[in-house]
């Protein structure tokens, strides 16, 4: 990670030292980047940038993260009552699996 | 599922086999439960929804064109169900025409706490998803049928804007949106100190 130290906005700080329109203007490009699906020319246009700007940088850093973070989010599970009440109104109990035993709830 | 197997479900569907509808019930009720759950926040809202979902899919199955796949027809039609009871319970909140284009101002990021070099243990921790499922569930129902799709059932940014008859460019935009908007939020969530050293008692 660069931290370019001639930069000493504090992370807690709103102040962009930076042109604010600069930032700005990459603003709409950062989804993109983040899926790694920015076309070469802004790519290298917006890493050039958030070398010089902290805060663009931490931006990016942590939109990637955010990301990332609810890719891994635990998904619920359909709880087996609710699945069969499901057969039930649609009329396929016949149907009804096999429960799974011990596929319980991940995470919280 | 493949596009052949999905012809040939469509056939059996149509033709009114009990075990198709079961096989197809089967194959997505997990998912489509899932994604009205993280729709609309709350386990009953997400029954009927899964419910009325299957319903209206047996009902319309003999207008299904096969150049959609059968999963993505059927999250339309959940996300469409799940945005019409969004609708009903919180209408100045869900507008279908939500501006597409309007001042970044609400999403020009504002905390710049860099929460990557936190420990993993307290980025993961329980306390820290029920705050991120909260962030979902405060987004405009909008911005968040794109960002469940795209980054928690993990569609193409083309399914995602099949599913919700947008454009791909209206698909990226909101998701950019959300993304931004829940990454403000968890700003603000990870940099409140006293929370994250909590995480650090035995």
């Amino acid at each position: 990670m660069k931290k370019p130290d001639e930069h000493d906005s504090h992370d807690q700080s709103h102040e962009h030292t930076h042109d604010k329109d600069m930032c700005r203007r990459y603003l709409g490009s950062l989804s993109d980047y983040v899926d790694g699906t920015l076309g070469d020319e802004l790519c290298e246009e917006l890493e050039a940038h958030i070398s010089v700007c902290e805060n663009c940088r931490v931006v990016v850093d942590t939109l990637g993260k955010t990301v990332t973070l609810y890719h891994q989010l635990p998904s619920p599970e359909l709880p087996d009552a609710v699945k069969s009440r499901l057969y039930t109104v649609l009329d396929l109990t016949a149907y009804v699996p096999e429960s799974r035993t011990g596929s319980e709830e991940d995470g919280q | 599922m493949s596009k052949s197997d999905d012809a040939a479900l469509v056939t059996r569907l149509q033709a009114g086999d009990q075990a198709a509808y079961a096989q197809l019930v089967e194959e997505n009720a997990s998912r489509i439960y899932r994604l009205a759950l993280r729709m609309v926040g709350n386990e009953t809202d997400a029954e009927d929804i899964l419910q009325e979902t299957f319903l209206s899919a047996f009902k319309a199955i003999d207008k299904f064109q096969t150049r959609s796949s059968l999963s993505t027809w059927l999250y339309r039609i959940a996300t469409n169900a799940a945005l019409m009871r969004l609708r009903r319970k919180e209408p100045e909140h869900v507008s279908v025409d939500e501006p597409i284009e309007s001042d970044d101002g609400d999403f020009m990021p504002r905390q710049f706490f860099d929460f990557c070099c936190l420990p993993e243990e307290d980025l993961l921790r329980g306390e820290a998803r029920a705050e991120m499922t909260r962030a979902i569930e405060d987004l405009s129902p909008t911005l968040r049928s794109v960002f469940v799709l795209r980054d928690i059932e993990g569609f193409s940014t083309e399914e995602t804007a099949e599913a919700l008859d947008l454009s791909i460019s209206a698909v990226k935009s909101r998701l950019m949106r959300a993304r931004l908007k829940l990454r403000e939020r968890l700003s603000i969530y990870f940099s409140q100190g006293p929370i994250v050293s909590e995480s650090r008692k035995p």
